[in-house]
């Protein structure tokens, strides 16, 4: 099962290496991998669909329990069919849509890797793994949804995708650490035998509402929708991809996932219906707003996904039975729906819908399966997507309060859907053709196959529902820990309340079809409400926050070294010195200081001397080099007690230092008075009592009684242990190598930072002369 | 920048003792003061002194290479002799290995000893990387 996870990842890796023969007719190729993990995980179906459940755990950091731990249950099978098997058909759509694209293999490379986080992330048993694709899928999906890197709106929305699904993906990681301290394990699998004491725990909220925090970002719930139709900036295949089946549903799986071990609570079930309820009806009724075909799509997923949380939040066995059903039916038609999109706007270069109309003239497979995927979306039997509205309806019905209002909301959703599929579906194939697309070529086999084979599949599992009732409905439904055995699917549900209302939605969107036109009026229209939007509110609160890091930055990083110093002096003062008032008391045991002697009182003085020559002197390099003699009588006073390796560290450093300071001021003006008298007392004063509260400080250090334990323990065993008799290089490369280590790599890139930051600038300065020069030439050439 | 015949002369002769020196530092570390980050240090002070008297440019000639590239073979050594235990006898990370007689001079050679070389590089590398280009860009 890692394999198969890993396929996508070391495809990728391949392409770096062999991309550009990708890019051209071989591309198609590429599709074998996807087609080949599909062939893979098709034949877990029986032993799925006989209630078993394969688990593989690989061990990978045992001491913080995390374990790349993989599962397949009916849950995880179904979404890696969706994953691999609409991935087989998007790597072949591309191969042509992409055809002669410079960056081919490059977005091959995303695909696949996408892919790749994708499965892990749905089979995933461990939280933190699940986590480590969750963040996968945010990053691979950054690169492609911004992939056309030329246009900043592209960009933009890339930017904004990834910063709202990576904070959810923090949500997630939250949810992960609090649920295993909860339980002490990060298995899911083991939480299921749990949930009874998750849910009586303190935290429970807590943990409903990180998941919750991650789940409604990925999956663009209410107010966090706004990523998904900016992200339709995407390349088609990728909409199709991410933005119908795949991605966004990550959410939804990972709300499913966690029913069995969170669900059941009132808190779990009225949020997420109330939020779902909201999505649906929300962005259902916004695609009447919309001219562009994948806008409109966009809104209608959003909507979709949005029924998906209503229905698990409903939390019945018939709702869940829905949501599975749904969840194929969705992506059926909308993947339809985007591929056909992406071929009308690859053939006729725009996506306008207003100006698109009897394009199956043109291209009838094309319009044959959009069609097919509007009646499909529309509900209209006899395809999945009627079986799907009837179980929703049904689910809705029986649930146990407010069901006038769960009603009216679902089936206001469900005619703006019908709405919205019509409009993406049918409307371009039918009417009169525009003389502007007269000549629009027709699409070749490798466009039109996927979305057809799609839509047909819509209407094969509608005519006969069972082939995937037991296969693939059940062991979801049984993932999701209700009782499958008694549920049946069926395309006839005889003549009942249920019909009634969905003849009703037929009729009523059918109509609303034909009455309602897309136009750039009700887009405009739509806009002037924008500034309540939460997309806007968000904006003005980001600008709000740009607008106080400047200043924040600008009072505190304002580019002089001094104030810096002066600033983190203060801080300290404050903060020690408001700790020691109060704190500290003096006595001085005249009986245990040590004899004074003639070259320690020197020493003392001539460091008293450098210190005041340093402060006084009207010549930086003076100063430098009095910092010098300060340096060196430290040295000597480290010699004198016993110190001999740092003094001899401390003598090179401060020779090093000295030569360094000499180098820098060399190109600094002749010593200028920068600082008036003023700032020269305050800034004696702060350093004066910085540095009395360091002596106090280091006195009171002295006072502690010492633990020797640390100490004698080196002393002791230095030898013995590591056959050097000089405790301190001892420490420094064997007791605590790993610490040198990591300084030493640390000097390093401090080095290659140094380095950087000194040829740039030397570089600029190179091209700024050579700018230079050549003007002078234009200049000379002119007055020849 | 003229310097004194004395300094350039003096130099020349300098810095092969002081390297020697510094060798002789790192070495004794184990034993004695000393070790990989104080005789890296006294390397680079060789350097520097030579460059003073001779210019950069003469000193860069001398050490062929930029001293930069010290760096990365500094780091690789020290974090090969912290892997040789885990690689060779399946040892935790950094475990002391250590010869069983004592070599002439050095005393017994370990592992700890490779490492106190990655340092003695390490610093070298970045002390004189520093400076030159600080001196450079002057």
């Amino acid at each position: 099962m890692l394999t198969a996870i890993l396929t996508g990842f070391l495809f990728s890796i391949f392409l770096v290496f062999t991309g550009r023969f990708f890019k051209g007719k071989l591309s198609i190729l590429a599709s074998l991998i996807p087609l080949g993990l599909f062939v893979y995980f098709f034949q877990f179906i029986p032993a799925i669909a006989d209630g078993n459940v394969i688990m593989k755990s690989y061990e990978w950091i045992p001491s913080f329990n995390v374990d790349l731990g993989f599962k397949l249950d009916g849950l995880s099978l179904l979404f890696s069919l969706m994953i691999t098997g609409i991935g087989f058909l998007v790597f072949a759509y591309t191969s042509s849509y992409l055809k002669g694209h410079e960056y081919m293999d490059r977005f091959y490379g995303y695909l696949a890797s996408f892919m790749g986080a994708m499965l892990g992330l749905v089979l995933s048993d461990n939280m933190i793994t699940l986590f480590v694709f969750w963040e996968l899928t945010s990053i691979t999906s950054f690169f492609l949804i911004g992939f056309n890197n030329t246009n900043p709106a592209s960009r933009k929305s890339a930017l904004t995708a990834l910063g709202i699904t990576g904070i959810g993906g923090l949500f997630l990681l939250a949810g992960a650490l609090l649920l295993n301290n909860m339980t002490g394990t990060y298995s899911i699998s083991e939480m299921l035998t749990m949930s009874e004491a998750i849910k009586s725990n303190e935290f429970y909220f807590l943990a409903v509402l990180f998941l919750f925090g991650a789940a409604f970002t990925k999956s663009a719930q209410f107010p966090f929708h706004f990523w998904l139709p900016g992200a339709m900036k995407a390349p088609t295949p990728v909409s199709t991809y991410l933005h119908s089946a795949t991605m966004v549903k990550a959410g939804i799986y990972l709300l499913m996932r966690f029913t069995p071990v969170l669900g059941g609570e009132n808190i779990w079930n009225t949020t997420l219906v109330i939020v779902g309820g909201i999505t649906m009806l929300y962005s259902a009724v916004h695609t009447i707003f919309r001219t562009d075909l994948k806008g409109i799509l966009a809104y209608s997923t959003i909507s979709a996904l949005g029924i998906l949380v209503f229905l698990i939040g409903l939390g019945t066995q018939e709702a869940f039975l829905a949501a599975a059903v749904f969840i194929i039916v969705h992506a059926l038609y909308k993947a339809t729906l985007f591929l056909v999109t992406g071929i009308i706007d690859h053939q006729t270069h725009t996506r306008d819908v207003t100006r698109l109309s009897g394009l199956n003239k043109i291209m009838l497979p094309v319009g044959i399966a959009g069609i097919l995927a509007a009646i499909s979306s529309a509900g209209i039997p006899p395809t999945i997507g009627f079986v799907g509205k009837e179980l929703t309806y049904e689910a809705s019905y029986h649930s146990e309060s407010m069901v006038i209002f769960l009603m009216i909301a679902i089936v206001l959703t469900k005619i703006f859907l019908l709405y919205a599929g019509f409009v993406a579906g049918i409307k371009p194939f039918t009417g009169k053709l525009p003389e502007e697309h007269a000549n629009t070529k027709a699409p070749g086999f490798i466009l039109w196959g996927p979305p057809l084979l799609l839509a047909t599949l819509g209407i094969v599992f509608g005519v006969a529902p069972f082939i995937i009732e037991s296969s693939l409905i059940k062991p979801v439904v049984e993932a999701l820990g209700a009782d499958a055995s008694e549920m049946h699917l069926a395309l006839w549900h005889g003549f009942n309340l249920i019909f009634i209302l969905s003849l009703i939605t037929i009729g009523v969107g059918t109509a609303l079809y034909f009455i309602i036109k897309p136009s750039e009026k009700l887009e405009k229209g739509i806009a002037r409400l924008d500034f309540i939007a939460p997309e806007n509110l968000l904006e003005k609160f980001n600008a709000l926050f740009v607008g106080f890091s400047n200043f924040w930055t600008n009072f505190f990083q304002n580019g002089y070294l001094r104030n810096y110093i002066s600033i983190i002096i203060l801080f300290l003062v404050v903060l020690v010195g408001y700790i020691m008032i109060g704190n500290t008391n003096f006595t001085i045991d005249y009986n245990s200081l040590s004899k004074i002697t003639v070259y320690e009182i020197t020493t003392t003085m001539i460091l008293i001397a450098g210190i005041f020559y340093t402060v006084f002197t009207d010549s930086r390099l003076a100063a430098v080099a009095a910092m010098g003699v300060v340096g060196l009588s430290i040295c000597l006073i480290f010699v004198f007690y016993s110190a001999p390796d740092l003094a001899m560290t401390q003598f090179s450093i401060d020779t090093l230092t000295v030569i360094l300071f000499v180098l820098v001021l060399y190109k600094l003006p002749k010593y200028l008075k920068l600082s008036d008298y003023k700032t020269r007392v305050r800034d004696g004063i702060l350093s004066t009592i910085f540095g009395l509260i360091i002596t106090t400080l280091a006195l009171q250090v002295l006072a502690e009684p010492v633990s020797k334990e640390v100490g004698n323990f080196y002393a002791a065993n230095s030898y013995i242990e590591a056959h050097g008799k000089n405790v301190v290089n001892v420490i420094l490369v064997d007791f605590r190598g790993a610490d040198t280590l990591i300084e030493i790599s640390v000097l390093s890139i401090a080095a290659v930072g140094v380095f950087g930051l000194m040829k740039l600038r030397l570089k600029m300065k190179d091209r700024r002369r050579y700018a230079d020069t050549s003007l002078n030439v234009e200049n000379e050439n002119k007055k020849k | 920048m003229r310097t004194t015949i004395i300094l350039k002369t003096a130099s020349n002769y300098l810095l092969p003792v002081l390297l020697v020196f510094s060798i002789f530092i790192l070495l004794r570390g184990h034993y004695l003061p000393g070790g990989g980050f104080v005789g890296g240090l006294i390397a680079s002070i060789a350097f520097i002194l030579h460059s003073f008297a001779n210019g950069l440019n003469k000193t860069k000639e001398l050490l062929i290479m930029h001293p930069g590239f010290l760096l990365p073979i500094g780091l690789a050594i020290s974090f090969m002799s912290g892997l040789a235990p885990v690689v060779l006898f399946d040892l935790p990370f950094m475990t002391g290995l250590w010869s069983h007689d004592p070599v002439a001079i050095l005393g017994s050679v370990g592992s700890a000893l490779f490492f106190d070389i990655g340092v003695y590089l390490v610093v070298t590398g970045v002390t004189l990387t520093i400076i030159f280009t600080i001196s450079e860009s002057a």
